[in-house]
């Protein structure tokens, strides 16, 4: 059955608190998951205090901070700082999104940080992501044509056909909205979640690929695909402003369609 | 909120050694699905017309004599909409049902017995309803 509470080593206590700055006119207090799978102990919140006028604007630069001037012990992952690499994605004020596209200044009372929700934790702030992963290797996306490319340059597309394609090739995969989405909680073993579903549409949709049938074939499934029931918080949460529900509903759509 | 499941993943990494594509695979596509998608929708629709139809029908016979209730159910078409009312309300009732134990349900034959009693009651409670609207219309004089 669905799991209403954490599991008992899951439950989250109080950490430690950091001293707050010194002579600081502008600070902020940052309360951070912190699990460690060495030391055998339940995940806890740490609270650190920062002076804003020592730390960028994002949230990705208080973390930044506190691992270089506060706590090198804090993990997290991160990259580009410029939001197109997906790493830093994580649970901030209650809602899914980049750390480094986040300021600061948008969260009104303390800024809460845990990892992308009801995934394991390997420490810290970093989700395990591999059977997200697999679920995208599993939908095959690379484009798959049976005719050859022409021999003198790439394959075409008129610009309407490549029009179709936008809001999807956008997508950066930080898994922000499969994480989000109940349906995926609920049975994220079999339902593959909106961030893989966008991308089996996306080249669903492209004129180059010619394997759209057999695509549609393998998503028609009561879990694979019809766990989703348009709850609609991957497309309220996803950091790049995309609609993966959209795109979800168009697969529905297209596979009503296609039996006439 | 919040994260969790961290010995489930321990536990898992030790006992299971499929590889990770291979349990998504699982055992494939079932190619079904999108009729029940369509059937829960289509019967969604159809419901609106009927249920308002329903609902000012009755509201037009608030204190009536039931022999006056009797003789409205057994003209034909009043008959045959609250039969089709009956019909969609009990098939969309079981299809959204079955969704809900799908979501929540994990263990299959638990999963599958509560399916089974869902379109079994569905079933009874629509047979039994049915029954009600001809007995009412056969009183009728």
């Amino acid at each position: 059955m669905v799991e209403l509470t954490l599991p008992k080593n899951s439950k989250v206590g109080r950490g430690r608190t950091f001293p707050k700055p010194e002579g600081a006119t502008r600070t902020k207090e940052f309360r951070i998951y912190r699990w460690n799978p060495d030391d055998g102990r339940n995940p806890v919140i740490d609270t650190y205090t920062l002076d804003l006028d020592r730390v960028g604007p994002m949230v990705l630069d208080a973390l930044i901070y506190i691992k270089n001037e506060v706590d090198p012990t804090l993990t997290f992952r991160r990259s580009c700082r410029e939001g197109i690499c997906g790493s830093c994605a994580m649970n901030i004020d209650g809602g899914n999104t980049l750390a480094c596209l986040k300021p600061t200044a948008e969260v009104k009372a303390a800024v809460t940080i845990y990892p992308l929700p009801h995934m394991p934790v390997i420490k810290d702030l970093v989700p395990d992501l591999s059977t997200a992963y697999a679920q995208l290797q599993s939908i095959q996306p690379w484009l798959q044509a049976d005719s050859p490319a022409p021999p003198d340059g790439e394959r075409l597309q008129s610009r309407e056909e490549r029009a179709k394609l936008d809001g999807m090739w956008e997508c950066i995969l930080c898994y922000c909205c499969t994480t989000a989405c109940p349906s995926y909680w609920w049975n994220g073993d079999k339902y593959l979640g909106p961030a893989t579903l966008l991308a089996a549409y996306r080249w669903i949709a492209d004129s180059r690929d010619e394997n759209t049938g057999a695509r549609l074939d393998a998503l028609e499934d009561p879990f694979k695909l019809y766990r989703c029931h348009t709850i609609m918080n991957c497309t309220q949460t996803c950091p790049k402003g995309l609609n993966p529900a959209k795109a979800i509903q168009e697969i529905k759509q297209m596979i009503v369609e296609r039996q006439g | 909120m919040g994260a969790g499941q961290n010995t489930k993943a321990k536990a898992e990494q030790v006992t299971i050694m499929r590889s990770q594509l291979g349990r998504v695979r699982g055992a494939g596509s079932a190619h079904a699905g999108s009729h029940h998608w369509k059937a829960e929708r289509v019967t969604a629709i159809a419901l609106v017309p009927l249920t308002v139809w329903f609902v000012i029908a009755v509201l037009s016979h608030l204190g009536a004599e039931q022999q006056a209730i009797a003789a409205w159910v057994a003209q034909p078409l009043n008959a045959a909409l609250l039969l089709a009312l009956i019909a969609m309300n009990f098939h969309h009732m079981h299809l959204g049902l079955q969704v809900v134990w799908e979501d929540y349900i994990h263990n299959i034959p638990r999963r599958e017995a509560a399916i089974l009693a869902t379109r079994g009651a569905c079933l009874l409670l629509g047979l039994l309803a049915v029954v009600a609207v001809l007995k009412l219309a056969a009183a009728a004089h």
